[in-house]
């Protein structure tokens, strides 16, 4: 891995990070912390996309054993918030249960069970009698499950904008409103960042953490991965008792569903409608009619509670599900974090600690090369691998 | 638009007298336009008609007064064409979408529960309008009532919500639910006016413009006095408390102060424009200073900033019952202009002229019976602004000081205000408010709470509705 650091420059790097979402805002927070001199710059609001309106969950439950260390750093994180960013921003840790309405999923659950065990995750395989004698709201046509404790849940509109108000107030710069338009390598090393109501700024390494955009903004530099935008779909229901405690999923990602701490029922499942020019996405109607109705035929309890709002976020996914994260061959100091393919608010905060790493140290505690920029490109597979 | 050859489809959103006055000249005109009637039967707020077994009880005349004729002329004229309309009672409009080769779909729950979507070339949006409400310590209380609620309960269910209701709050409809409720056996404790006599005077040139509307508010102020009935003018209801027999009522004005004790209490600040439909559809909104509401910007003729929808009514800015139907006459006509379908330009211009003495005496009620607006920066901390979620005026500046929102959608997000199931309907304004006053910005600046579906609460879809059905 390149680095500034590794370049045996005594003074700390000037960063760059395009992007206010959960990934910028927890890098420049422990970028800053090191005392880094740290931009982000934001089109829009800080957590104004798909940080700020995803599905809220944090789990390592079912997660691809290439990406459970980042997820389980970034678990680490979440429990300290509140001493870190001086917030919790609402998270909880209720346990998160994975549903199989087959034994195919069931198998993939019991498979799933020995990685878990193995990362010295508290995994628990239910059948069917234990599940309806624990979850006795659940549907009855379910044929088990696997429990993971430690998991839960955060509230996604307060944590970027925490993240970057404890940024900020370690020195950082948060521009809002400012979109970037131009990156340029300057002759003597490092880049210039240019764009529409902000002064051109100078830094020695560039994160591209610019979300559903990273993959157009960071071209340039190496951005291969083939990468599609969706627009997940959410919904939220009137507050209720609350008696759901875990998180909820099914094995084939059909729904997924928390209470929050109010009794909201908050749920999700399904894509809304991108608008041509991909800016924008809506609620979309199938998936209107289609997603509450499998939440009631998961919870029959639920049926009669009133649905008060549905919303939709983009993000970028990757082929293989995994981010990409790290450096392109050829492109040292451009350091590129997006693709996170749906898992980018419970890993962010690993990320954030991670990518601080990267750049002071130039390496991280944690292996990235099944997150590394250039593995979709075939054709030129960097020697740094 | 659509399909030349064949009937233009036209929708209507909302049986007032707005949507009633378009569906009838849009059935005359051979159309059948569909309209959606959030409730059971048509007439709107303002013509609120009580079920059948209570229609002996309540007649026109007691029900609306010196506006009974107007009233009858409305139901009678729309019944003579309900056969060539598609009249949907008791559809609730939820979500409404361009569709991608002209023309919007329509998403619905009937009667019964039912999810429906309906495809059309044009639609005509009159929605009508809300209470507005100025929070204060205690409304939030069993036995508070808003203005327009009470005037419900009276219209649509020949019940009273006390028998000594303390009436507060401003705007033309405090003096006419007093009235209606003493004159139909009630005996209103107070009647609390936060507009001054001052503002009413300043206000009477432009009231002038329609000189019976005008006198017959203050011969119902005058009567509620002959009655014995207390009418304090420039004061504010400050606080509402439970006590052991009913409701008392704090209130204060520049030179004094007091308490009145009733059986319940009704609040009410004018009314406000509900547009949630248009804002969907991106129909474009400007804040009006006047009003102090954001409204969405449209055309004399009720064209909004997206072709094919309309808007009339209390919808496009307060302008009552009257104007209502004029504006939905006229939208109508601009409608079938619009499509070449026939036209009938001195109407419009009569039409045009009317309404626009109407906004005279608008302007009229908006600078007699202002929105306190001033009041809403000193909300005592305890105020509860988001009734739905319980954020109190004390959170909100707790919020406001620690994220700095940019706008109040911002503030939403950081604080919950908004976020329950009146959708910030109530709250909004409130909340961008205490934003405006407290980080000293615009009302232009803060902006508006942006409209999401479902525009009310639904039980969800128990029929999956696929893409492209139509019903």
């Amino acid at each position: 891995m390149n680095s500034f650091a590794m370049h045996g420059h005594a003074r700390l790097p000037r960063v760059c990070i395009i992007g206010a979402g959960i990934v910028g805002t927890a890098t420049a927070f422990f970028l800053a912390r090191s005392g880094c001199d740290v931009t982000i710059v934001e089109r829009g609001t800080v957590g104004g996309q798909a940080s700020g309106v995803n599905f809220g969950g944090v789990r390592c439950h079912g997660r691809d054993p290439s990406e459970l260390p980042l997820a389980m750093r970034s678990r680490t994180i979440w429990n300290r918030l509140a001493e870190l960013i001086g917030h919790d921003c609402d998270f909880e840790a209720p346990g998160h249960l994975k549903i199989a309405r087959s034994s195919a999923e069931m198998d993939t659950l019991t498979r799933w069970f020995d990685i878990g065990r193995a990362h010295d995750l508290d995994v628990e395989l239910l059948d069917r009698t234990q599940l309806m004698r624990r979850f006795p709201w659940l549907a009855s046509d379910i044929v088990g499950a696997s429990l993971c404790k430690g998991d839960g849940f955060a509230n996604p509109r307060l944590v970027a904008p925490t993240f970057a108000r404890a940024a900020r107030a370690l020195g950082a710069s948060v521009l809002e409103g400012s979109a970037v338009t131009a990156i340029d390598r300057l002759q003597g090393g490092g880049f210039r960042v240019s764009g529409a109501n902000f002064n051109a700024l100078e830094a020695d390494v560039v994160v591209n953490a610019a979300g559903a955009w990273a993959a157009s903004l960071g071209l340039p530099f190496g951005a291969a991965a083939p990468t599609v935008t969706r627009a997940p779909q959410m919904f939220v229901t009137e507050p209720t008792a609350r008696f759901i405690g875990p998180v909820l999923g099914l094995v084939s990602g059909d729904i997924y569903l928390r209470q929050s701490v109010r009794g909201n029922v908050i749920f999700g499942g399904g894509q809304g409608h991108i608008d041509p020019g991909g800016i924008r996405s809506h609620p979309d109607e199938t998936t209107f009619a289609r997603t509450p109705a499998l939440m009631r035929n998961l919870i029959p309890a639920l049926t009669h509670t009133a649905l008060l709002r549905s919303w939709t976020g983009l993000e970028a996914n990757t082929p293989d599900g995994l981010p990409v994260i790290g450096t392109s061959a050829g492109h040292d100091g451009f350091i590129h974090a997006y693709g996170f393919s749906g898992h980018g608010f419970a890993t962010g905060p690993g990320v954030g600690e991670t990518l601080s790493e990267l750049i002071l140290r130039g390496q991280s505690r944690i292996d990235l090369t099944s997150f590394h920029p250039d593995r979709f490109n075939t054709i030129a597979r960097p020697a740094a691998l | 638009m659509g399909n030349e050859t064949e009937t233009p489809r036209i929708a209507i959103v909302g049986g007032g007298p707005a949507g009633m006055r378009a569906a009838g000249l849009l059935a005359a005109a051979g159309l059948r336009p569909v309209l959606f009637n959030e409730a059971p039967e048509p007439g709107g707020q303002i013509y609120r008609r009580p079920p059948p077994p209570l229609r002996t009880v309540l007649s026109p005349a007691r029900l609306y007064g010196p506006d009974a004729v107007r009233a009858m002329a409305l139901h009678s004229d729309f019944e003579a064409v309900a056969d060539r309309i598609d009249h949907r009672s008791g559809t609730l409009v939820w979500n409404i979408m361009k569709q991608e080769h002209g023309g919007f779909r329509l998403l619905h729950q009937d009667a019964d529960g039912g999810q429906g979507a309906h495809n059309c070339d044009a639609v005509i949006l009159a929605t009508g309008a809300m209470d507005r409400i100025l929070p204060m310590p205690g409304w939030t209380l069993p036995g508070v009532w808003s203005m327009g609620g009470a005037q419900v309960m009276l219209k649509g269910q020949a019940s009273l919500v006390g028998r000594r209701p303390v009436f507060a709050g401003s705007g033309p409809l405090l003096y006419l639910v007093a009235w209606q409720y003493a004159k139909e056996g009630g005996r209103p404790a107070a009647v609390i006016d936060a507009s001054t006599f001052a503002a009413k005077l300043r206000a009477a040139p432009m009231l002038a413009a329609r000189p019976a509307v005008a006198l017959r508010g203050l011969a119902m102020a005058a009567a509620l006095r002959l009655r014995g009935i207390p009418v304090i003018e420039g004061a504010h209801a400050d606080r509402i408390e439970a006590t052991d027999t009913g409701m008392r009522v704090h209130w204060s004005s520049s030179t004094s102060s007091g308490q009145i004790d009733g059986d319940a209490v009704a609040i009410g600040h004018g009314l406000k424009s509900e547009q949630q439909l248009a804002e969907l559809l991106g129909c474009r909104s400007r804040h009006n200073a006047e009003s102090g509401q954001w409204l969405i910007e449209t055309d004399p003729e009720g064209r909004t900033s997206v072709a094919g929808a309309y808007l009339a009514g209390d919808m496009a800015g307060i302008r009552g019952g009257h104007a209502a139907e004029f504006a939905g006459e006229l939208a109508a006509w601009a409608l079938l202009a619009d499509l070449k379908h026939r036209d009938n330009a001195s109407r419009r211009a009569v039409l045009r002229r009317k309404l626009s003495r109407q906004d005279r005496f608008r302007r009229g009620l908006e600078q007699a019976f202002p929105f306190p607006q001033h009041r809403i920066a000193s909300l005592p901390d305890e105020t509860i602004v988001c009734r739905c979620e319980g954020i109190s005026a004390s959170a909100l500046r707790r919020a406001i000081t620690d994220w700095q929102p940019a706008d109040v959608n911002r503030l939403k997000a950081m604080s919950r205000c908004g976020m329950g199931r009146c959708q910030g309907r109530l709250c909004g304004q409130i909340a961008a408010g205490l934003l405006t006053a407290q980080l000293g910005r615009t009302p232009g600046d803060v902006g508006h709470l942006r409209a999401q579906a479902p525009i009310k609460p639904i039980p969800g879809s128990q029929l999956i509705v696929e893409k492209g059905a139509v019903e």
